[in-house]
């Protein structure tokens, strides 16, 4: 007899399903099936069971091969690298849970760490923005509930986060939107005429590093101001049509995604973004949220926030935080090569960081810890296969629009497999140890 | 666990009645003690100010909006030194909103062991608790916000007494809560749609229910749940010129409602940062004061009481549970403004805000709050707050002690103004010649607001049996006349003891303590139609499942203590 577990959360991507259902075997070891959840999500919880996984520490050698160890002696070392380097590099945290971010922090204080998200390569522009001009934004359910309005800006849901349309957007039926997609108006604004554009009502093709030229004549639109005949790529007679829409809904909500955070602009695109909203609520109702990307970098940016004060960029190697994104950013740090020891958690800049960015890491000493092999994995020294996150541990997650929800446990990790807090909380032990600080 | 004698200090202990005699405070297995013999250690508060450890009743200090005035506001870093890494202390940094670990240590730095966080939005209330578990030292807890909430609306609008306690005994349970907090009543609902209400007859759209209906409601369930605490209320209308006409029908509302507890609180509601809701005045031209009319009123109604929410003069972060308010407020001012509606229960807003002494604005409202608390005859009813940040930090109470305790340092602020003449005839402030006693700010700080917690049995007070909650300020109120050595022994506790064991000895922060989080737990007859209209309602209309909605005591609360209530009819 197999048995369901319900109510389980997806750790995939920052839309953090909480109704997946799963069917483990009677003996809870094995996971069957996956219900609910989208194709990306089901492989994620499928993958777990992978007979390949690695299930103990391993150091790579002089030969460039692996040599197993024991969780205690990856423990050693990864508290000496970090203890030994000037400025160590703490980076990923945005595919783990809150308690292990927690305990690496207590970890980074002492050894002077640069604590970084992957924001740092995805969001970071949004972070900032939100630093110039505030943000004024809602739960996902406030969507559901009320939105009659809904534009995604540099988005592409349908793959990216394939349940959100379903779950919060465009499908869903709340108090005030009974009727599901037909209560609303659904407006894309991208370059490329991408899967979700062709499920909306509008589809605004803005010629590519465009948007912040357009987001701004939208808001000279929504003042009345005259525009020229063309902006981005759209005539001014699209751009009042769309603005009459947006005035004309009770509740309107921007959803925008890295085709802005990462396009010519960066920031200012979103400072665009996030002024255009504020202005919107001189006429209606209007909130705005980023498309956060892994399930926990939401996260990683609160609990930086709480103990230090700044989302991500986080440098305390004076012995207090400091913050200053193009200084104190993985990326920067790493290219100026100031960079003398690493630990990577929970993410793979191995595929998301600019080549000479890996190179470095390959050239310094690296733990990575990641249930996975990854691109990573093969430029670090020390690989520390994991539990994984929202299956085999459970642990605080929060979700794009920054609700926190418990992830669950699905079933036990392989025998005698850690879980990254559980192994972060050795290194710190031994980071105690060789600092003589009294635990 | 240690015993420590401390020798020879001023005791000031409004529940006892003691007025600065000079005694000797016994410790023991962390409460208080009659006497002892062979102390484990001994501290000789000669010369110094012994008080129990400091109660703020009103405070923003956890949680998603706090979070947000962090991280959106990277320069509340630069205003203050980032204080280092150092042995057991965190590195600890923030200037109007603190991170976690510099809150707790200024609030011990003051003196003070017990803070309760003022707005939990329930949907948030795991990361509140998150934030609280990582603070040290300070005793906490959180109050949700119910003045918007839809099954509120409902219950309440269709008189359903009972639902809405069954309801809010399910909520307090579900998100560790301590209280029932209400924020501008229906008008954060109406926010959602980007209006307001401004009267306690406004009706709130589609609900068809008024704040007047919303406000009576929750008092009557308050004490038909017997919570320790009363109904905790920002009402309608806050930081608007002419409200306090909305303020005093407010108050009013809680005429005829008699506690009913067995925790020692004797008011009904409680009104909070009541200097933000005593304006008159038609527009910001002719803002004056009404903290007169409105402190005449708690004055003689004993069944109220209130914090002030102190205007401290600083450049701040605002934030509140009232999401329209900060939207106004940001159209005022041109900072940056964030905003976070909150599915089905409420909202909040921030924006930051410099009160300046220079802007008379500022200067009056600085005069309202100074005024009233001084026009107050019952302080173990009026307590001091800032409404942390949102009129300035908590870490200015001991400034704020030093303003109400002289004349001459109101004095000295108001010569400082550029429009001294206005801001003086804009309230009575400049004719109160009134300087509050030690034992007056002790009523404020301690055992004022523990007894309206409902925690007085235990907390903000020197009774033997009390949990052992010490502070001792270097401070001689026998010799001392310079009104800023009031400030900075305040703002410096010589020891500070914390259920008994030292967390700040000789200054030094020597213990991140064992702090603890309270929160409520209520059994209400069993009640089959709530339970459905829960399920269904997480089923149709949250994007939570509710089994994935009770925040886990054990992951996420550090040395949990429950209060249980039956409440069963
Ligand atoms: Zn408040």
């Amino acid at each position: 007899m197999s048995k369901r577990l319900t109510d389980i959360i997806c750790p995939f991507c920052g839309t953090l399903c909480d109704d997946i259902e799963v069917e483990v075997s009677d003996d809870g070891k094995q996971i069957l099936e996956v219900y609910n959840s989208c194709a990306i999500g089901s492989e994620k919880f499928l993958h777990a069971q992978s007979p390949d996984r690695i299930t103990r520490p391993r150091m790579k050698q002089e030969d460039g091969s692996w040599k197993e160890t024991t969780y205690e002696e990856a423990a050693k070392y990864t508290a000496k690298i970090l203890c030994d380097a000037k400025k160590p590099l703490m980076y990923g945290w945005s595919s783990t849970s809150c308690e292990a971010q927690s305990t690496g922090h207590m970890i980074a204080e002492q050894v002077g760490g640069v604590l970084d998200n992957t924001a740092t390569v995805c969001h970071g522009s949004t972070l900032i923005a939100m630093q110039d001009v505030g943000i004024p934004s809602c739960t996902l359910g406030e969507v559901k509930n009320r939105a009659d309005r809904i534009i995604f800006w540099g988005c592409n849901p349908a793959h990216a986060h394939p349940r959100h349309m379903s779950r919060y957007s465009i499908y869903s039926r709340g108090y005030f939107t009974g009727k599901g997609s037909k209560s609303r108006k659904i407006i894309v604004v991208d370059p490329r005429p991408t899967d979700s554009a062709s499920l909306a009502d509008e589809y605004i093709q803005v010629e590519q590093g465009r948007d912040y030229e357009l987001l701004s004549a939208l808001r000279a639109a929504l003042r009345g101001a005259q525009l020229p005949d063309k902006v981005s790529g759209v005539t001014k007679e699209k751009i009042y049509e769309i603005v009459d829409i947006l005035k004309g809904g009770r509740f309107v909500v921007i959803f925008f995604g890295m085709g802005v955070t990462h396009s010519l602009g960066k920031n200012h695109n979103i400072d665009m973004a996030i002024a255009l909203t504020a202005d919107l609520n001189n006429y209606t109702k209007a909130s705005i949220i980023a498309m956060r990307g892994h399930y926990n970098v939401t996260g990683s940016g609160q609990v930086l926030g709480w103990q230090f004060g700044f989302p991500f960029c986080v440098d305390l190697s004076r012995g207090f935080a400091r913050y200053n994104p193009g200084e104190t950013s993985s990326n920067d740090l790493l290219m100026r090569g100031e960079v003398d020891g690493c630990l990577v958690v929970g993410s793979d800049p191995g595929s998301h960081f600019p080549i000479a960015s890996v190179k470095k890491i390959h050239d310094i000493p690296t733990v990575c810890i990641d249930p996975h092999t990854t691109p990573t994995t093969a430029v670090s020294t020390c690989h520390v296969p994991v539990a994984i996150v929202g299956i085999e541990v459970g642990g605080s997650c929060y979700r794009m629009d920054n609700v926190p929800i418990e992830s669950r446990k699905v079933v036990d990790p392989p025998a005698g497999m850690l879980t990254d807090a559980e192994f972060l909380g050795l290194v710190l032990k031994e980071v105690n140890h060789i600092k003589g600080v009294a635990e | 666990m240690t015993s420590i004698l401390i020798k020879n200090g001023f005791v000031i202990d409004p529940v006892q009645g003691i007025r600065g005699d000079k005694m000797d405070i016994a410790i023991n297995d962390g409460k208080i003690v009659k006497n002892l013999s062979n102390p484990d250690k001994t501290i000789d508060a000669s010369g110094m100010v012994v008080m129990a450890g400091g109660v703020d009743i009103h405070s923003h200090v956890a949680g998603a909006k706090v979070n947000v005035g962090r991280t959106f506001r990277p320069e509340d870093k630069l205003q203050s030194t980032y204080a280092p890494y150092h042995g057991i202390r965190h590195m600890a940094g923030g200037t109007s909103v603190p991170t976690v670990f510099k809150t707790a240590y200024m609030y011990a730095d003051m003196g003070y062991t017990t803070v309760i966080e003022a707005a939990m939005p329930p949907l948030y209330a795991r990361h509140t608790h998150e934030e609280m578990r990582d603070t040290p030292i300070i005793d906490e807890a959180a109050l949700p916000m119910f003045g918007n909430n839809w099954f509120v609306l409902d219950y309440l609008k269709r008189g359903e007494m009972d639902n809405a306690a069954a309801y809010i005994a399910w909520l307090l349970r579900s998100t560790k809560g301590y209280g029932i907090k209400c924020v501008n009543p229906g008008g954060t609902e109406a926010w959602a749609w980007g209006l307001n209400c401004l009267s306690i007859d406004d009706p709130v759209p589609y609900f068809d229910i008024t704040p007047r209906q919303i406000v009576s409601g929750l008092m009557e369930v308050n004490e038909y749940l017997h919570l320790p605490h009363s109904l905790h209320l920002h009402s309608n209308n806050l930081g608007n010129p002419g409200n306090y006409t909305t303020t005093l029908d407010t108050l009013k509302l809680s005429e005829g409602i008699k506690p009913n507890n067995n925790f020692g609180r004797e008011q009904v509601l409680h009104h909070t940062h009541i200097q933000f809701h005593s304006y008159g005045g038609t527009t910001w031209a002719d803002f004056e004061s009404k903290g007169k009319e409105v402190m005449d009123y708690i004055n003689s109604h004993p069944a109220v009481t209130c914090d002030i929410g102190f205007v401290t003069l600083d450049e701040t972060t605002t934030m509140t549970g009232d999401g329209p308010f900060e939207y106004h407020l940001n159209k005022l001012n041109h900072l940056k403004w964030a905003n976070t509606d909150v599915e089905l229960e409420c909202g909040s807003g921030i924006v930051p805000y410099v009160y300046s002494k220079d802007v008379y604005v500022c200067g009056v409202q600085w005069s309202i709050g100074l005024e009233m608390a001084l026009l107050a005859k019952d302080h173990m009813r009026c307590y001091l707050t800032t409404d942390h940040p949102n009129a300035g930090p908590f870490w200015r109470y001991p400034r704020i002690m030093k303003w109400l305790m002289s004349e001459k340092a109101r004095n000295d602020v108001l010569a400082t103004m550029k429009n001294e003449d206005k801001v003086r005839d804009r309230s009575t402030l400049g004719s109160i010649d009134r300087e509050l006693t030690l034992y007056e700010i002790a009523q404020m700080t301690r055992a004022g607001p523990a007894k309206a917690l409902g925690l007085g049995s235990s907390v903000g007070g020197l009774v033997p049996g009390m949990q052992a909650d010490i502070a001792v300020y270097p401070y001689n109120p026998e010799t001392e006349s310079d009104p800023e050595k009031i400030e900075w022994a305040f703002s410096h506790a010589k020891y500070l003891i914390k259920s008994g064991e030292v967390i700040l000895n000789d200054g030094e922060v020597v213990s991140n303590g064992n702090k603890k989080t309270y929160w409520v737990d209520v059994k209400t007859t069993p009640n089959r139609q709530v339970e459905r209209d829960i399920d269904q309602t997480f089923v149709k209309y949250y994007t939570v499942n509710k089994n994935n909605y009770e925040v886990n005591e054990h992951e996420f609360m550090k040395n949990p203590c429950v209060v249980q209530i039956d409440a069963i009819q």
